[in-house]
């Protein structure tokens, strides 16, 4: 439960090794929160299976390759660990809509309650490269999008039941309005924003709230190697807002705060302008 | 669904609120529980998230049947567990009883001071209602309604149980006979704390009802200054001539504005109060009616509400005797922090009940009313937490709303005996509430 100081008890982390996604875990640990479920793609040691034994894709995030501390479940784990949480792990795999109930009902096998769910997941991938491959195009929507509507869903319906708890959506300001710069990602995002708004708007009076979360450019592992854009922020500052915004109970949080004026006024931009913005 | 919240006016959650008027209504919601399962409430005086129920069933008690009965030869009462100590000392103080032990509202049920086993300024002498009641009833899960005495384990797992064996839904407790519905106080001040506890350590005992209140922003030399209150019930031949004696008509003349900005009560309103309230205090005697002595509180009706949206957090915690080291670490922390705690009160505790979860030991207890928002709050208070529980003492629950499971056992050493007890009255985990949840209780 929430305690009257805002600390909580319980965290389900999908997308188990999401940068942005441990460093709110080890936030709300350090604020108090014992029972902590990474849900992260199999592949990790000591993991255990909460999905049928169908078969596990490869990962598909455009960059081709890891970047490095990728597929650390275990450090991560440990930390958590270390700073006094029981830490427990079950296989998620976003693309595969059909197991995301069990997903949800195994969390909460393990831990009761769910006082905090973080669908971090998502793949940000390359435009040029989704421009080639339409296939990846889509797997890369199946995930970013789909993957957070089933798993949403079945993460509100439980919260629905005990009647508390938060849902933490990490959409981002690409989908605030879509650039021809990243647009496959953007769309999905447009999409999961709505999605996620949606859905809060669904469970107004339940006791649960869904925050929607947009940061700017994140400077860390998912944009590594490219240049930061303008007004960007690192992971532990997304989290920093992530963790105020819980106890605030806010409906939306945009990070660093000053997008959400930057992108007002961007909304407004004439088309033929925006449409030659560089990134 | 209805969102409760406990005095606080914190964390609140929505439940499905049902008020049984018969206990065959009553006994129906009990067998129909659903998986979220249902917790009694009484008056909600609870500060935290006892009464509340995510998801669940929440069963006001105030409207069942309203029954209660006195026996001027014993002095038993015995009520339904909805009435309020309110209505039972408006009935008993004119005919010369006092309840024999009073929070610091009346407007507490029977079930839920039991529930809490409260105590009062008595303590010293009177331990808490667990030590004065007779016999209870108690609906457990199976839908039975079992007469419980001292005799039983699961009237002492009950004491103190807050709400999680089953529900109470009659009470018998002996009364104190009164000559007059007026208490001879005397008001004394002290420098600092040390001075504080010595006078309470020596002289206490000399009277029924003594507490102290702590002006926690002085500092320095006067850290810890407070204004003793100390009393007993006056006897006839004390009071000014005319009049009846044990006249007992206590209104609440001011209600509170529904809402009140936040941060209304902060660091300079209340230095100015405490000042006034310390200057005010002169060394003296004075005879008092019942309830600004005992429910000073309930002159204002709502005065939760004056913290602001946010609401406040009751911080109550005991410590045993000779771990005053921690009684002084924690005062002098909040007074160089400068937090801003309204009502701060400290209080000596005679021995406690066999109640398994009951609050009460012998210790000095100390409670503060702090605002949600005040920042670094809950860091400051888990180290507090920390501290009560390496000197032994613990929290109070029926005040608690954000501590953590794990002290739980170091605080509550009977906790495993008490969970064992509920296990088998009620297998099936019929009575829960967020309070549970939260400290996996
Ligand atoms: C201004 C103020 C001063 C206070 N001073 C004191 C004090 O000096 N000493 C002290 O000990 N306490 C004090 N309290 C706390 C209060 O006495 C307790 O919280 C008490 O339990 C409140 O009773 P209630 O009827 O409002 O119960 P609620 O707050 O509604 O419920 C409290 C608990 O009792 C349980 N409960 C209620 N009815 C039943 C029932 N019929 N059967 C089983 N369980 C039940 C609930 O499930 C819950 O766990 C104070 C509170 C306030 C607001
Ligand atoms: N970084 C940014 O600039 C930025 C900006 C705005 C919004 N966001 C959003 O914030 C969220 C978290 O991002 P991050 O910065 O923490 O990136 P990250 O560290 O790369 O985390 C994303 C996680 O998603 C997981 N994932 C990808 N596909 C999956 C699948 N099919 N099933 C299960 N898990 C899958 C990855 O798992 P593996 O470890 O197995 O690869 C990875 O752990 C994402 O939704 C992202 O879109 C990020």
């Amino acid at each position: 439960m929430k305690n009257a100081l805002g600390s909580v008890d319980s965290v389900l982390l999908l997308g188990g090794r999401s940068e942005i996604g441990l460093a709110v875990v080890e936030r709300l640990v350090r604020d108090g929160a014992r029972q902590v479920v990474l849900a992260a793609r199999p592949g990790t040691s000591g993991q255990v299976s909460a999905l049928d034994d169908g078969p596990s894709r490869g990962r598909r995030d455009g960059h081709g390759e890891a970047a490095p501390g990728h597929g650390d479940g275990d450090g991560a784990a440990a930390r958590l660990a270390a700073l006094g949480a029981e830490v427990h792990r079950i296989d998620f795999d976003a693309a595969r809509p059909e197991t995301h109930g069990k997903v949800i009902d195994a969390a909460v096998g393990l831990v009761g309650d769910l006082d905090v769910v973080i669908p971090a997941f998502g793949v940000l991938g390359n435009q040029a490269a989704y421009e080639r491959d339409p296939v990846a195009a889509a797997e890369s929507v199946a995930v970013n999008f789909a993957g957070h509507v089933s798993a949403g869903l079945f993460a509100a319906r439980r919260l629905r039941e005990q009647g508390h708890g938060t849902l933490v959506v990490l959409s981002s300001v690409a989908g605030v309005r879509v650039r021809r710069a990243n647009f496959v990602y953007g769309a999905a995002k447009a999409g999961l924003d709505g999605f996620a708004q949606g859905l809060g708007d669904s469970l107004h009076g339940s006791g649960v709230r869904v925050m929607v979360v947009r940061p700017g450019f994140v400077k860390g592992r998912m944009t590594a190697g490219m240049s930061p854009a303008p007004m960007s922020s690192t992971p532990d500052q997304v989290a920093d807002a992530i963790v105020q915004g819980l106890r605030d109970g806010a409906e939306t949080v945009w990070v660093p705060a000053r997008l959400r004026l930057f992108f007002t006024l961007m909304r407004a931009l004439p088309r033929p302008l925006w449409r030659r913005l560089p990134r | 669904m209805t969102f409760l919240t406990g005095w606080g006016r914190t964390a609140p959650t929505p439940a499905t609120l049902v008020a049984p008027r018969t206990a065959e209504q009553l006994a129906a919601l009990v067998a129909e529980a659903p998986p979220r399962g249902l917790v009694p409430r009484g008056l909600g005086r609870a500060y935290g998230d006892a009464a509340q129920n995510a998801g669940g069933v929440v069963v006001d008690l105030t409207r069942l049947e309203p029954r209660w009965s006195f026996d001027p030869e014993t002095g038993v009462v015995t009520a339904s567990a909805g009435r309020s100590l309110h209505e039972l000392m408006t009935a008993l103080v004119p005919k010369g009883w006092f309840v024999p032990v009073s929070p610091g509202t009346r407007h507490v049920t029977v079930g839920g001071a039991v529930a809490a086993d409260v105590h009062g300024k008595n303590h010293h002498v009177d331990s808490s209602l667990g030590a004065h009641l007779r016999a209870l009833r108690l609906l457990t899960a199976d839908g039975t309604i079992r007469v419980l005495t001292p005799a039983d384990e699961l009237f002492w797992a009950t004491v103190g149980g807050m709400g999680l064996t089953g529900v109470i839904v009659e009470a018998s407790f002996g009364c104190v006979p009164i000559e007059t519905s007026r208490v001879r106080v005397d008001v004394e001040r002290t420098r600092d704390l040390d001075h504080t506890l010595e006078v309470m350590a020596a002289t206490d005992d000399g009277y029924r009802y003594a507490v102290a209140w702590i002006d926690l922003l002085a500092r320095g030399p006067r850290m810890g200054r407070s204004v003793l209150t100390r009393g007993d019930h006056a006897r006839r031949d004390e009071l000014p001539g005319g009049g009846d004696p044990l006249a007992f008509a206590p209104s609440s003349r001011l209600t509170a504005p529904p809402w009140a900005p936040n941060g209304l009560l902060n660091r300079v309103t209340v230095r100015a109060f405490n000042e006034a309230w310390y200057a005010k205090a002169r060394d003296r005697r004075i005879i008092q009616e019942i309830a600004p002595f005992f429910h000073p509180l309930d002159f204002v009706q709502g005065w939760n509400r004056v913290y602001g949206s946010r609401g406040f957090v009751q911080y109550q915690f005991v410590v045993p005797f000779g771990e005053e080291g921690t009684l002084r670490r924690v005062v002098s922390r909040l007074s160089a922090e400068g937090v801003v705690s309204f009502l701060t009160v400290l209080k000596r505790f005679g021995p406690g009940t066999p109640g398994m979860l009951s609050f009460p030991m012998p210790g000095w207890t100390l409670s503060l009313d702090i605002p949600a928002g005040h920042a670094g709050l809950a860091g400051l208070l888990r180290e507090f937490d920390a501290w009560v529980a390496e000197a032994g003492g613990r929290l109070y629950l029926a005040k608690d709303a954000r501590m953590r499971a794990e002290l739980l056992p170091v605080m509550y050493p009977r906790l495993a005996e008490w969970t064992k007890i509920r296990q088998m009255a009620d297998p099936g985990g019929v009575f829960r509430s967020d309070l549970a949840r939260r400290l996996g209780l």
